[in-house]
């Protein structure tokens, strides 16, 4: 734990070198109808100490990206271009046998079912120790005090007399927390947390988001925390990440981009989602559906539902531009030659469906 | 169990009389393992009772939410209603007809009353019959309830349906494989829609879509409401969700409604502890970054709900008397209704 | 579960594709047919035994079955002769009556096929009924068919279709024996084979009936028999069908097995497996072709047909990929 570098190194600003950092991956699906790029061109960063929320809806890469880091991509998926660092070394190209170490002592992953992580023959105990004395050189004693400690740090209760349950006998909330002492067993330096609490209660969900948070920043752990709930992202990461059709189209401080979107289908989506704060008659919402892999439009990917498009949009792919306090793939944000904004195509306008306007 | 009906001292409201009235709705599960498993490990017989003593009205017109997290028998009760389950205990009535045991009934008889209600799913991915066309899937409610319509006849039925959920009629002639989640729920509503029916049941009809799918969904349902004047029975999990389509929202807990109000009331002062506590939980867009306070607990196993109050070990103002004594929806000043000793006795604000 | 997310998001693909349900599974379906040499021979292989057993009428150069065309003069002729006596030349070789091995293969395997495809039939019937029943209603129907199911399964199916005939027969004049053998044979081998079917039927039906749009078919109140019949028995049959096919491997050779045993059909109309019943009284003699040839010819047709069912398995189902 001493080794890790504190909570105050958390601005990214102050961190050298990041601990993950994915430059221009892409990730292709050969299949016999063509190639299918599922991640095109997707890079960022994450520092000691930071949570990055990266976001999308369903088929938009979002939990590829995380599976891609980790190699664990479902075949025929194969990282096709681009490079993926973990603290400074190249690891995408690593084969399975070099890169088998890393999982759990580098890279700790959380899944959405914590039952998928947990094996359900063995007691909680048990999985921990072993855990522990795979990757760090631990006798028995030495690791069971580990596990004893970290379950109280997850908040199980009286954990000595729950080191020899079983999966079974935790509730989904404690399940979880057990995951996430597993993950934490080894110092990881990253945490890949797929969905971490999308099968949980809402009451459970922040307890599990707060401890996950606070692990985190104590241990100066990065975490990539992937997400389709806009709320779980709120609450817990620093930065946040769009993705959309595979592609990265926002990337920011949480607060700027909830606050104040840059790009068009960021502004859509945050308008879309229903506030308890507010009392709106209609909800925002974006025309038409998330492309398939296999029709994604050329130039800009949001263009056909986008109320600012014009021609460039569909020629022309834009690239991450700086834009508000974070980075747009948004041609209204080109600092050569920024698009106009349409009028009348403002936040929240009510609009009907097409079949009702008769 | 509730041996005395709650107090409705709701005023009828403007909307329009009441066309659904449930009445200490309960309904057991038998949980136990096999006979011959029980008698040979000596376990007992286990009851779940999803739902114990739930009574609530829904005027016509209007939309009554029903929340709460896994386990609160919210979707029981949605069940109950459109008579998938029978009732344990309680009454149903229905536009004045007793339809408490509509479970059992068959042909003209329960043909009469479930023409005029219907349901949506939550899974768009398990409510087609995957085998099926779109246009045989919306009209088989046609088939069923008017059988003297012609081919041809319903076939115009289901384009009309199809284009008013926002799709075309040519969709009639693909399989539901062939969409995606947003719009195989739109299927499921045009089903709904098919026979024009008074009261729809909508048992999480988007916890399963991405919230820009759930957005044309929610905002199509609104349309329909006012279009039609349909009565919304809706089910969710989640508060904004509720608070965005509901004018009275029914808070559960463990079989038992904990708090009824109408919707503004409920979101600006809950009652039961467990009302201010789900709010509290909302995950917010707006203080991001910010801490919210964190509850204390998880729901327990149901088959063994706590005593008294069920929600008294995770309330901070449980005292003797809620651990012993099971409390009954009382009316409130205000015009909503609250389980809860402590707001009876003034104790909690 | 995040692979399942990822399957899902790789499979964004998949979710509309172009065209109707047929074509995309027929595509789907020859696209792993021509990937796979070994499914392409046993196709071949399986299509030309078929073939055989089907035009025999035609192909065969005499009929087994009728003692007029047998010459017993011509008993052990080797394969690839012409007789001396008859002139009449033997592909195949003859056996002790004079009988051409090559047309009794032919009619042989009709007769294997025959039984192989009713006995098949039935066991899906009787089973596919029996498991819909079993896990559409429960309670005390379905105890008492799985637990029926759960004994049968404790004895060997063929020491069940052994017992089954043998009760069979009993009933019946010992004057009908050869003339019912075939029906008796399906019987047996069906009764024995039912249970797969209702397993696979009553766990595919208990899942069906729970999924949304059959509650959606409750909800407007469909009677039972239609939401069985309509709804949830299409959606259960796709495994029937797959465990059909391997079935039909092992009830052709549940019949050679019977027949061999002596059990089965009588030497006068003999199938596969009295072939090689009779051939074996040879073996040692010197007239191999007697059992070798029909011995080949089963081993062929069972591992084929088994192969395709293999195959079909794995094309229907993606997940056992």
């Amino acid at each position: 734990m001493s080794s890790i570098p504190s909570s105050a190194e958390r601005s990214p600003a102050a961190a050298p070198e990041p601990v993950l950092s994915v430059r221009h991956l892409r990730v292709e699906f050969p299949t016999r109808h063509g190639t299918l790029v599922a991640l095109d061109d997707v890079s960022f960063a994450i520092a000691p100490g930071e949570v990055l929320g990266v976001v999308g809806e369903s088929g938009a890469g979002k939990s590829m990206t995380g599976n891609a880091v980790i190699q664990l991509l479902e075949p025929p998926g194969r990282i096709a271009d681009g490079e993926i660092h973990l603290q400074g070394r190249r690891i995408d190209n690593l084969a399975e046998d070099d890169f088998v170490p890393l999982r759990g002592r580098h890279i700790g992953m959380i899944f959405q079912d914590p039952l998928t992580s947990l094996n359900p023959l063995f007691s909680i105990g048990d999985q921990l120790i072993e855990t522990l004395r795979t990757h760090l050189p631990l006798s028995e004693k030495q690791a069971r005090e580990r596990a004893l400690a970290l379950l109280s740090e997850v908040g199980i209760p009286a954990p000595e007399t729950r080191l020899d349950s079983y999966p079974h006998q935790f509730s989904g909330g404690m399940r979880q927390r057990v995951v996430i002492a597993l993950a934490l067993a080894a110092e990881p330096e990253l945490i890949i947390a797929d969905e971490p609490t999308t099968a949980l209660d809402v009451s459970v969900q922040a307890q599990i988001l707060a401890l996950l948070k606070r692990l985190c920043a104590e241990r100066g752990t990065a975490v990539m925390l992937v997400t389709h709930d806009m709320g779980v992202i709120a609450e817990t990461a620093d930065r946040v990440a769009v993705m959309y059709a595979g592609r990265l189209i926002e990337i920011g401080p949480v607060n700027a981009v909830i606050r104040a979107p840059q790009h068009p289908y960021t502004e859509g989506l945050m308008a879309s989602i229903p506030a308890v704060e507010h009392d709106l008659e209609r909800l925002y919402q974006i025309e038409g559906a998330m492309p398939r892999l296999a029709a994604i439009p050329p130039g800009c990917p949001f263009h056909p539902r986008c109320p600012h498009a014009q021609a460039r949009c569909e020629r022309e792919r834009p690239d991450l531009m700086p834009a508000g306090q974070g980075q747009a793939a948004c041609w209204l944000h080109d600092p050569d030659d920024p698009l106009p904004r349409r009028a009348g195509s403002e936040k929240a306008r009510p609009r009907r469906e097409n079949a009702h306007e008769r | 169990m509730s041996a005395e009906p709650s107090l409705h001292a709701t005023v009828p409201a403007a909307r329009g009389e009441v066309l659904l009235e449930a009445r200490d709705l309960a309904r057991h599960f038998d949980v136990s393992k096999p006979w011959l498993q029980r008698v040979l490990e000596r376990g007992e017989r286990l009851t779940l009772k999803a739902v114990d003593g739930v009574s609530f009205t829904i005027r016509r017109g209007e939309t009554l939410a029903l929340v709460g997290e896994s386990g609160c028998g919210k979707s029981t009760v949605a069940r109950l209603v459109v008579g998938l389950y029978g009732l344990t205990g309680g009454r149903l009535v229905f536009d004045g007809e007793e339809i408490s045991d509509l479970a059992g009934r068959s042909g003209k008889q329960a043909a009469a009353v479930r023409r005029r209600f219907q349901m949506i799913f939550q899974d768009p991915y398990a409510s087609l019959n995957p085998l099926w066309r779109v246009g045989t899937i919306i009209g088989e409610p046609l088939r069923v309830f008017r059988p003297e319509m012609s081919a041809t006849d319903r076939r115009r039925r289901v384009g009309e349906l199809l284009e008013q959920v926002g799709m075309s009629a040519p969709d009639a002639d693909r399989y539901p494989h062939e969409f995606s989640g947003g719009q195989r729920q739109r299927i499921s509503i045009a089903r709904a829609l098919a026979n024009e029916p008074e009261f729809m049941i909508c048992d999480e009809p988007t916890s399963a879509l991405d919230v820009s799918v759930q957005a044309q969904i929610l905002n199509l349902m609104r349309d329909l409401q006012d279009e039609y004047g349909l009565t919304y029975l809706f089910i969710s999990h989640d508060m904004a969700v509720v608070k965005h389509m509901a004018d009275r929202i029914a808070v559960m807990y463990l079989g038992r409604i904990a708090e009824i109000a109408p919707a503004r009331q409920l979101f600006a002062s809950p009652h039961h502890p467990y009302s201010t506590m789900l709010l509290e939980a909302v995950p917010s867009l707006e203080g991001a970054g910010k801490e919210r306070t964190t509850i204390k607990g998880e729901v327990p196993n149901p088959v063994h709900p706590p005593s008294g109050c069920a929600f008294h070990p995770r309330c901070p103002h449980a005292n003797e008397r809620c651990r012993r004594e099971v409390p009954l929806l009382i009316a409130h000043s205000d015009g909503s209704e609250v389980a809860c000793h402590g707001v009876e006795e003034g104790r909690i604000e | 579960m995040s692979r399942d997310v990822q399957a899902r998001e790789a499979g964004g693909v998949a979710t509309r594709p172009p065209g109707r349900l047929r074509t995309f599974l027929a595509s789907d379906i020859v696209h792993s047919w021509k990937q796979q040499p070994v499914v392409i021979v046993a196709t071949l292989v399986t299509l030309t035994l078929f073939a055989g057993a089907l035009f025999a009428p035609w192909i065969a150069p005499q009929n087994p079955f009728d003692p007029g065309q047998l010459q017993l003069i011509d008993a052990f002729t080797p394969p690839l002769t012409t007789s001396e006596f008859s002139g009449r030349f033997y592909l195949l070789g003859s056996d002790s009556q004079g009988r051409d091995v090559f047309s009794a293969i032919l009619y042989g395997s009709r007769i294997s096929l025959l039984v192989g495809f009713a006995a098949v039939l039935f066991a899906l019937v009787l089973g596919t009924a029996l498991g819909l029943s079993a896990g559409f209603r429960g309670g005390w129907r379905d105890a008492l068919i799985m637990r029926i199911a759960d004994v049968q399964l404790t004895f060997p199916s063929i020491l069940m279709a052994l017992l089954i005939f043998g009760v069979i027969r009993g009933f019946l004049p010992r004057s009908m024996h050869a003339e019912v053998a075939i029906i008796v044979l399906i019987v047996a081998i069906g009764l024995s084979d039912w249970v797969q079917y209702a397993r696979a039927v009553r766990g595919a039906t208990m899942v069906e009936k729970n999924k949304e749009y059959v509650q959606a078919a409750r909800v407007i109140g469909l009677p039972a028999g239609k939401i069985l019949f309509q709804h949830i028995l299409p959606n259960v049959l796709r495994p029937v069908l797959v465990i059909g096919t391997i079935g039909l491997a092992l009830a052709i050779i549940a019949e050679a097995t019977l027949s061999f045993l002596g059990v089965g059909m009588p030497p006068t109309q003999p199938s596969l497996g009295t072939l090689i019943r009779v051939g074996q009284d040879y073996m040692f003699s010197g007239e191999w072709w007697i059992l070798l040839f029909p011995g080949v010819a089963l081993l062929m047709l069972a591992l084929s047909v088994n192969l395709l069912g293999d195959w079909l398995r794995d094309v229907l189902n993606p997940k056992l990929r």
